[in-house]
Formats: C-alpha cells, structure tokens, sequence
C-alpha cells in the first residue's frame, strides 16, 4: 500500500463568475520514502492540490476525491481536529515564500518548539535542545544564537532553512515542498534543494517536490506528475520522462531547459494557461499545441498510458495524428 | 528602541508648544473681560480695574504675556481660579483621580467587548453576527453621548422603569470616604471601613462606563476586526494551520498577536476621545472629574481654570500616546530588535 494515495482529486472554487474548477482529477500515489515531483507552470494548481490535502484551503474551496487516503487514514472523512493531529506531525508542507511564511511576532526557536510540543510534548530544555539540533541539522550556523532571532533578523534562505527545520521536527514521513526554491537567490536554490533530499535519505520521509523547473526534477525526483491547468496530463518515471514525453506539454517543457536548447536562443511556449473564463472547449492545452486538431479543440481527451492526449507522443511522434510521419515535433528528441 | 523613543520625544515639542499658543489664544479670544467678570455685579472702578489688570499682566504686550505664561508652566504654575483662589494645578489634581477612574473603566470595558466581538466577526466574516455587531458598532459610534447617557438614565434610572442605578455622583451620600488614592474603588475597598461602600461606588460607576465606553468600543470593534481580518490571510496564518495547531492557538496567538499591533494604537488613540466624551458624561451624571470642573469653569469664566485645563487634558493626551507608541515598539519585534 502507497504512503500518500489519491484518485481523481478536484477543487472548485466559489468565485464571483461562479465555480472555478482549479484542480480537475488528479491522480497519483506516493510510496514510502520516494520523491515525487510535480511539474507546471504558474496556475496549473500544483499549490491547491497540495493544500486540498493538508485541508489548508480557505472555505470558497470544495474539494472532491474517489480517494483520498495517507498510510491507510481516509483524509476525506476524518475531523478537523483529527486532521491536526496528523499535518505538522506526520504530513508537513514547506512554503513558497519564507519571507511570510514565518511569525513576525515569534522568536524562530519559539515557532519551532511550538509544533514539537503540539505533537510530541516534552520540557522546555528538551525542546530547546531538540530545536538547536535541528538548526544545526538544516546548516544554520551557530544555531544556539539563533534561537532567540526573529524572522525578520534573517535573510530568505536561512527563513527557508527555519522552515524546513520547523516542519521536519516532527520526524515527518512524508513532506510536501511547494517551491520551496523560487523566491531565492540561484546560489542558494541548489544548496536547499540538497538539503531537502538529504534530509529525505537520513529520514526515510517520502517527498512531494512542486517545481517549474524540470531542471530540479532531473536532479532530484524519481516519479513526475506533469499538471496543466489544473489537470494531470502526464505521469511517469523521471528517466522515461525526460527521454520520451508523451505529451506535447511536457515536450515542449523539456524543450524550454537551457541545455536543450538547439538555436541560440532559448525556445518557449507561446500563450498562456488558460484562467478561470478562457477555458478552451476541448484538450486544454490545444491553443498553445503544435499537433491540434479539430478534435482537440472540439473535444476534452482521455489518458492512456497516463498520458492526457489524442495523440500522445511516441519516440517524438504523435500516435494517430492525421498529419502522420510529417508531423515529428520540433526540436529532435531524446 | 531608545533612538525610537527619542525621535518620538522630539515629536512632542512642538506639539506642546503649539498646545500652550492655542490655549493662551484661547483665553484672550473669548468675549468679555475678565476683570469685569471677576468683579462681577458690583462693578470695579477705573482705578481698581487699571492694578488689578497689571496684577494679572493683562496690560503687557502679547508676546511678553506668552513669556511668562510659558514660564510659569514650565515651573508648575497654571495661575490661580479666579473664584476659588485656589492654583489650578491643585484643583485639576483633586478631580483628576475620578476622570481616570472612570475613564479607565470605560477603556476597560470597551475593550473586553469590543476586541473578543471584532475577533469573532472576523473568523465568522459574512456570519449574521458579522453583519449585526457592523450595524450595532457603526450606530455605537455615531450615538450622540448625550442623548444616549440621558435614555440610558430613563431607562435603567428613572424609579418608574427600571430604577436599577443612581444618577448622578460616584458614592451615595449615606457614606463618606476619604480620599485616600482618588480613586473610589481602591478607596473603598481598602481603606474605607464603611460596609457597602465599594458596591455603591461600582454602582454609580455602572452608567457613567457604559456611555463613555460606547464610542471607544464600536471603534476597537471595528478596527479589530478589519485587522483581524488582514492578518488572518497572511501566509505565517497559514503556516501556524499547517503545524496542526489548535484553533485558538492559530486566531488567539499567531493572528491576533499580530492584529494587536495595530489594535493597540488605536486603543491608545481612544483616549483623547475618551477625555473629550468625559466632558459631557461627567455633566450629565454629575461625576466630580475634571470634565464637569472645565465645564464649570467655561459658564464661570474662569479663564485661568480653563487654559490650565486645557494643557494638562493635552498633556495628558500626548503623554498617552508616547506611552502608545512606546507599547507598539514592545510589542512589534520589526522596531524592538533592529538589525
Ligand atoms: N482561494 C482561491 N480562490 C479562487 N481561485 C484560487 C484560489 N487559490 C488559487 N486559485 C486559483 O487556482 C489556480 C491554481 O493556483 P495554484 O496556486 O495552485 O497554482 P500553482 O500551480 O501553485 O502556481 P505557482 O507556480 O504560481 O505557485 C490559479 O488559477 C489560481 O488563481
Ligand atoms: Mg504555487
């Protein structure tokens, strides 16, 4: 049995121009002390579906699932308060941004004891001492001293290194990071990024990883889940991915990495992801895909082989395209 | 921190300096002379008129007035009433302890309702408790004290409706207090013998609260929840949520600790209104403070009883919000612990 299992997991939001669907089916699972990555850009609801999961969402969310389990515990039908006991403590989510994500009114050793005392409990000087352990562990230098600084003492990555501190305290088995590199600088992404996967090791915990950079999935991840507009369009193993995409969206992503780049200048995909009132009829991505037809744009496609397309991509070839052999992507492949 | 409250002190200069020229302009704009006023009925002679207006200094030129005017404050000096012959400064500070006292309970008051009532509208926002504490708060703050203190005194006061508390005083007259500290409550409480003394000054002190409370509590209703609500959708909100942490420790500690920054100030900035709303409640529930002493003092002319006032009641106010501001740098990490 997966760790983290979820079956066609929805979110609709009550908006002012009615509902918005921003998460529509997805689908993966997480086995113990894996690492998954899920890869998209801006608004695909990568951030939603994580917070769907933690019950994070404010209440204009709804959140449907056929499943929704973690270790065995339906995460659908349990309360509140039996949720709290599980996020923080077995299931805990690092934050985008670490400027906000940290009290500016608490001490960050306060922040940390705090979640330790919820869940596990224990004197002051234990927690104390635990809470240096752990800054140690997340390459604060002189952790003792830092106990006593506040959030806004310290610059963004070490806030990050707070943060994940905080949320491993609780010897979590799985951990979610929602981008947690994005708002810092690139020297420093990469020093977090290892600090993450290392602490994945030397814990067994499992991790879900949300990124944009298919960069950081080569380097870190071992199973991709691609999500487009809310959707999952793609689901595969990292190396499988990476030399045969099956759809035209990851394609065209693998083809944006600067080391793919064949010209001298880097490709990119025209157009947007769709918001909430210029959703296409059909495949959602068929405005911005270079295979479309008026199939795609007239109707919504099916996954086959975990691959959310008419014609999903095969050794670069779109299968069943009326265009045939002719219609070989751009770029090459592998 | 102390670079904080210098700068801040810095502030407060000119500010009293401009509150002393409004308040020596003050006494000198108002119609009628004041020697004429003194003398009252009997009328004075040319003579008498001429020494006693040098007596005063009113026959030196404006500038040299405001000299020794400022001089005198700066020793203490806020002249003497004209119909009593007592230094202003005594007779404010006699009457002073019962404006605090009131002024204290209804700050008190309005703000053990108004802050729980703005943090429940703000995590049930859109409720019908939302909406009805907007609609009470918003007519709370535009009540007219006046007319609420007077159908508040026909409601609860009047022996033919309820007739449940007094009118008018801080102590029914069957006890004598000392006055010890000034202030009834501990007066009575713990330095009084008398049996039932503290109930009578609780009892008085019932109404006087409520009307003066009224405005400061519709305020710190409505500017708990609007921060409340700010702070409630920040992202360090969403973590303290994400730590599994019950739900009083995430709105009552992690949201309003922040909330209170702001809350704070605008508590702090009530007690200039307080004082101003101290004036008319303390006429209509005859409480002796210094609110019904200015307004005495007004309809007697007592000029030099009026300008003290009005700078000890400014200097007060701006003592308080030093004291404001000197809280919200304790309680906002971002200016205690600088970089
Ligand atoms: N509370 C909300 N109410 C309405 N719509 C929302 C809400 N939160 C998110 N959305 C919408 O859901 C969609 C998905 O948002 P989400 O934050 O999950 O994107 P993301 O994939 O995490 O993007 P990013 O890379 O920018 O973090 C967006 O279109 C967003 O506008
Ligand atoms: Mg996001």
């Amino acid at each position: 049995m997966s760790l983290l299992d979820i079956k066609n997991l929805s979110v609709e939001f009550q908006t002012a121009h009615g509902m918005f669907r921003a998460v529509d089916g997805v689908n993966f699972n997480v086995d113990k002390g894996q690492i998954l990555s899920i890869v998209g850009e801006s608004g695909s609801g990568k951030s939603v579906s994580m917070l769907a999961l933690m019950g994070l969402l404010p209440w204009t969310a709804k959140v449907t699932a056929d499943v929704m389990t973690f270790d065995g515990i339906d995460l659908l039908s349990i309360s509140k308060k039996e949720r709290r006991k599980i996020i923080g403590k077995d299931i805990s989510m690092i934050f985008q941004e670490p400027m906000t994500s940290l009290n500016p009114c608490f001490t960050v050793g306060y922040q940390i004891m705090e979640v330790m005392k919820e869940h596990l409990g224990g004197t002051k000087k234990e927690l104390e001492k635990r809470a240096v352990e752990l800054l140690g562990m997340v390459g604060i230098p002189a952790p003792e001293s830092r106990l006593k600084a506040y959030p806004h003492q310290m610059s963004g990555g070490m806030n990050q290194r707070v943060m994940i501190a905080m949320m491993i305290a609780c010897k979590p088995r799985l951990l979610i990071a929602d981008e947690p590199t994005t708002a810092l600088d690139v020297t420093i992404q990469a020093q977090i990024l290892e600090l993450l996967v290392e602490l994945q090791k030397k814990q067994d915990m499992a991790l879900v990883l949300i990124t944009h950079d298919m960069g950081v999935v080569a380097e870190t991840a071992e199973r991709v889940v691609v999500q487009y507009a809310g959707q999952q369009v793609e689901k595969q193993e990292v190396k499988g991915l990476f030399n045969h995409p099956g759809h035209p969206y990851t394609h065209a992503l693998l083809n944006a990495l600067p080391e793919r780049a064949t010209d001298k200048h880097l490709p990119s995909i025209p157009g947007v992801v769709p918001g909430q009132l210029d959703r296409p009829k059909g495949c959602l991505f068929s405005p911005r895909c270079e295979f479309a037809t008026d199939l795609c744009h007239a109707t919504p496609p099916t996954t086959t082989n975990g691959v959310l397309c008419h014609y999903p991509l095969q050794d670069g070839v779109p299968t069943g395209h009326p265009g045939g052999q002719q219609s070989k992507v751009a770029g090459g492949n592998g | 921190m102390i670079r904080f409250i210098i700068s801040k002190l810095g502030l407060l200069i000119p500010t009293f300096i401009g509150v002393t020229l409004i308040a020596f302009a003050f006494i000198r704009v108002l119609p009628g002379d004041p020697i004429e006023l003194l003398a009252g009925e009997r009328g004075v002679s040319p003579e008498r008129h001429a020494e006693l207006m040098a007596l005063f200094g009113f026959d030196k030129p404006m500038w040299e007035q405001y000299i020794i005017f400022l001089g005198n404050i700066l020793q203490g000096d806020l002249g003497q009433s004209f119909i009593t012959k007592q230094p202003v400064l005594d007779e404010f500070l006699t009457r002073f302890p019962a404006t605090v006292e009131l002024a204290l309970c209804a700050i008190i008051f309005a703000t053990l309702i108004g802050l729980p009532a703005g943090i429940i509208a703000a995590v049930k926002r859109g409720s019908a408790f939302d909406h009805s504490l907007m609609g009470v708060s918003l007519a709370g703050y535009s009540m007219p004290i006046f007319w609420w203190g007077l159908l508040l005194i026909i409601l609860f006061s009047s022996p033919d409706m309820l007739g449940w508390t007094p009118v008018s005083g801080r102590m029914s007259a069957m006890f004598w207090v000392e006055p010890t500290t000034g202030f009834m409550l501990i007066d009575t409480l713990f330095f009084s013998e008398e049996e039932g003394a503290f109930g009578s000054a609780i009892h008085h002190l019932i109404l006087p609260t409520i009307v003066l409370g009224t405005i400061p509590m519709a305020v710190i209703a409505r500017q708990t929840r609007s921060a409340m609500l700010e702070v409630l959708g920040e992202d360090y909100v969403r973590t303290a949520r994400a730590k599994g942490l019950p739900v009083g420790r995430v709105i009552g500690l992690h949201a309003l600790r922040n909330a209170l920054i702001t809350v704070v100030t605008v508590i702090g900035l009530q007690v200039g209104v307080l004082l101003a709303g101290a004036i008319l409640t303390e006429s209509i529930f005859s409480w002796p403070g210094i609110g019904k002493w200015m307004v005495d003092a007004i309809f007697r002319r007592d000029y030099f009883a009026v300008q003290g006032g009005l700078i000890m009641v400014a200097g007060i106010v701006m003592i308080v919000n030093l004291v404001v501001d000197f809280l919200y740098g304790l309680i906002n990490p971002r200016i205690l612990h600088t970089r």
